[in-house]
């Protein structure tokens, strides 16, 4: 009794020991995540409930009036859709398309290193660059337009960027080109993980090379594959620096996203309490989404259990 | 819209290629702790004081002339130190929204007056200077001055004061017949179609930046409405008068005609593609800009040399039936603002700054800095900048640019809203009601 009394008294000790050696090793990094992370983003909530231009002292209290204006604002919903239709054409066809490359390049073939390269080259370019790149191609009189020429497709040409109807597809354009060659290594390396011999054995029990893709590779690419979405749905909803260089959000903000239109109203019209509102926006939908995706498609994954039978 | 001010006064601009350039001189003490315990008189103690000056002309030969003329100041004046601090635009821009935020603005900085420049005043956080100046504003231009006042009191003093028109390519408009530039709307409109007949693209227009295309709707609304209705419009924030109808009608009217480059809507007023470069590269015939327009004409060529046809300039045409007189225009352009603690010294500082002497070194340098200074103008040799000039002389009203006369935000909208007419999304009625909501609610 009395023994065992001492016993649950030392593993509490050592318990309580133990949390604060944790505490104490995650100390330094814990107070930078408070400071750089958590505490920004109280102050963009605070800032959220003010009328404010980032001078005069912070004494306009509106409580929720930015929130109800920005869900107002057909201007910031019309962003929204603009996001939303980037995460829908990426899961569609950006990803499917890096996931077919990814399986040609894992078979050998010459010049398969140089195709890799060249595939993967424009996610390394900055993201400014390949704005403005983007842009002088497309242009009226550009190399766009010059090309279809050449070919004696004159016709085909249209300025896209300066047409609302066409800017958003334009820009998924851009971003794919981006973009696949990451979701591209990042399949290709998911792939080479997976054991040869479960190929062969396919092949031994007679299943075609499409049968093996659809029943063996592609449930074995299940983890790297819901990773690859996930990035791709996070990065679409926090899409900035592209659209900014190459459209600035227009014309008439036919391809604003969340983001440029935040910016543009924080730093560039000075409502810094409209642009937090947007702000938090953001960041409470990327949320959602996160931990939505995690809970319920990354749970195995995360886990560490090896899913068998497809995502 | 920064690439205005980017452009302004730098003549010849490779600003993109400069990026911040602070010059070195970081203030040494903050105007909180500079000496102020002297008289409170415009007269300079011989108590040692210092002054922190803020400007952006980062690239010579202005930032030159800074220099000297502080140079100059500071041996005339031994207990006074100026502590220089050069800013690119935006990283000014930047650095002053810090500095604003912490209550410690520089003593003397940069400004474009208008409603930036009252959101600081209301903040608190300049010095109103009207006592200190009264003796000797008369002067500086009058309607320049007026853009740096709030409520009729004096916050800053402008150096430079420029003027929005048509710049037009002479040898273009010869070919199309146009033998004298548009003196009325329906003769712009006339001209657009000669223009388009032979085969030539009548206007270049940067509809990327949106601020460009706003020239238009803000003149066609002076000439419409006349500047008491355009004013009234700025200090009350009441834009339902039927002159902002009128003025989306009338640019209806333009872009109806499709006068514009292809894809214009993407297009920047800077760079590649841009409408400075359309123009540049002959490939239209004219554009609505201000002073800086041949400068940044120039950077936009691909030896960056002065354009190579015959540049022209006439002001914005009169509009038949409308209530402005021809002459009045919109324009803008540097000067600057005095913070709440600066010492006394500041403004007698400033009134050096502006002096006749140092205004005709400005013309002289011709870099797109029209001078103030009443009497300074002939200092200006340039034949495209000596246009603009004795144009802004026969102005009796200037209108600060509409997005800089008012807050930024509600600026923000006015450019939305007028976007749309050239994006043919929106209507003059949808346009004018636009703004008008947005300055009722801001």
């Amino acid at each position: 009794m009395t023994a065992a009394l001492q016993s649950g008294a030392r593993t509490r000790r050592r318990a309580v020991g133990a949390w604060a050696t944790i505490g104490l090793f995650m100390l330094p990094a814990l107070s930078l995540y408070v400071l750089f992370v958590l505490l920004p983003i109280a102050q963009a909530v605070r800032f959220s409930f003010f009328k404010w231009n980032g001078l005069a002292p912070l004494t306009e209290f509106v409580g929720l009036a930015n929130y109800e204006r920005a869900l107002a604002d057909p201007v910031f919903i019309g962003a929204v859709s603009h996001n939303v239709l980037i995460v829908v054409l990426s899961l569609a066809l950006q990803i499917p398309f890096a996931l077919g490359l990814a399986l040609m390049l894992n078979r050998r073939f010459r010049g398969r290193a140089a195709l890799r390269l060249v595939f993967f080259a424009p996610y390394v370019i900055a993201e400014v660059i390949t704005g403005v790149v983007w842009s002088l191609l497309l242009q009226p009189g550009g190399l766009a337009e010059g090309a279809l020429e050449a070919f004696g497709l004159g016709s085909l040409y249209h300025p896209w960027l300066a047409d609302p109807s066409t800017v958003m597809l334009a820009l998924f354009v851009i971003i794919s080109w981006k973009y696949f060659g990451f979701h591209m290594i990042l399949l290709l390396a998911g792939l080479q993980g997976i054991p040869r011999e479960l190929d062969e054995a396919a092949a031994m029990d007679g299943a075609s090379r499409r049968q093996a893709i659809r029943y063996v590779t592609l449930p074995l690419l299940g983890p790297t594959l819901r990773v690859s979405v996930f990035l791709s749905i996070i990065g679409a909803l926090q899409l900035f620096d592209l659209v900014w260089v190459t459209t600035g959000g227009g014309p008439v903000n036919a391809s604003n996203t969340m983001a440029t239109y935040m910016f543009d109203w924080g730093f560039r019209r000075f409502q810094l309490g409209y642009g937090s509102a947007v702000a938090v926006i953001l960041f409470i939908l990327a949320l959602v989404v996160a931990l939505a995706y995690q809970r319920f498609v990354m749970r195995r994954d995360i886990e560490g259990a090896v899913t068998i039978y497809g995502g | 819209m920064s690439t205005r001010w980017r452009s302004v006064g730098i003549l010849g601009a490779v600003a993109l290629l400069v990026g911040a350039c602070t010059g070195g001189a970081s203030p040494v003490a903050s105007p909180s702790e500079a000496p102020t315990s002297v008289a409170p008189s415009v007269a300079p103690s011989a108590e040692p004081v210092e002054i922190d000056w803020w400007h952006i002309q980062n690239n010579d030969p202005g930032k030159q002339l800074w220099q000297d003329l502080a140079d100059e100041y500071t041996a005339a004046h031994p207990n006074v130190k100026v502590n220089l601090t050069v800013l690119e635009n935006e990283a000014f821009k930047t650095k002053l929204t810090t500095e604003m935020q912490a209550k410690t603005p520089p003593d003397l900085f940069q400004s474009w007056g208008g409603g930036g420049m009252a959101e600081q005043q209301k903040a608190g956080l300049l010095k109103d200077i009207t006592a200190d100046v009264a003796s000797w504003k008369d002067t500086i231009n009058p309607g320049a001055l007026g853009m740096y006042q709030v409520d009729g009191k004096q916050y800053g003093i402008p150096f430079d004061l420029g003027m929005v028109g048509f710049w037009y390519n002479k040898d273009l408009f010869d070919k199309a017949g146009i033998t004298t530039p548009p003196a009325t709307w329906a003769e712009l409109l006339d001209a657009v179609k000669k223009l388009t007949a032979e085969g030539i693209t009548p206007i270049a227009l940067g509809g990327k930046d949106k601020w460009p295309g706003m020239f238009y709707w803000a003149y066609l609304a002076l000439r419409a409405g006349g500047k008491d209705a355009m004013a009234n419009a700025v200090a009350t924030g009441d834009w339902s008068g039927t002159s902002f109808v009128e003025a989306g009608k009338q640019l209806k009217a333009l872009v109806d005609l499709e006068p514009f480059q292809e894809g214009f809507l993407a297009a920047p007023w800077d760079g590649a593609g841009g409408q400075a470069a359309s123009m540049a590269n002959e490939k239209a015939a004219m554009q609505l800009m201000g002073q800086w327009a041949p400068g940044t004409m120039q950077a936009n060529t691909p030896d960056k040399q002065k354009v190579k046809f015959n540049l022209g300039w006439f002001p914005f045409p009169s509009l038949e039936g409308g209530a402005g007189a021809p002459t009045d225009g919109f324009g803008g352009g540097n000067g600057f603002a005095v913070g709440k603690d600066a010492p006394p010294e500041t403004v007698d500082f400033l009134k050096f700054l502006v002096s006749s002497d140092a205004a005709n070194r400005w013309g002289a340098l011709n870099s797109g800095i029209l001078p103030t200074t009443v009497g300074a103008e002939t200092s200006v040799t340039d034949p495209d900048l000596k246009s603009v000039l004795e144009n802004r002389a026969k102005a009796e009203y200037v209108q600060l640019y509409l997005d800089q006369a008012t807050t930024p935000a509600l600026g923000g909208v006015i450019n939305d809203a007028i976007q749309t007419l050239y994006a043919g999304t929106g209507t003059p009625e949808q346009v004018a009601a636009t703004i008008s909501d947005a300055a009722k609610t801001q």
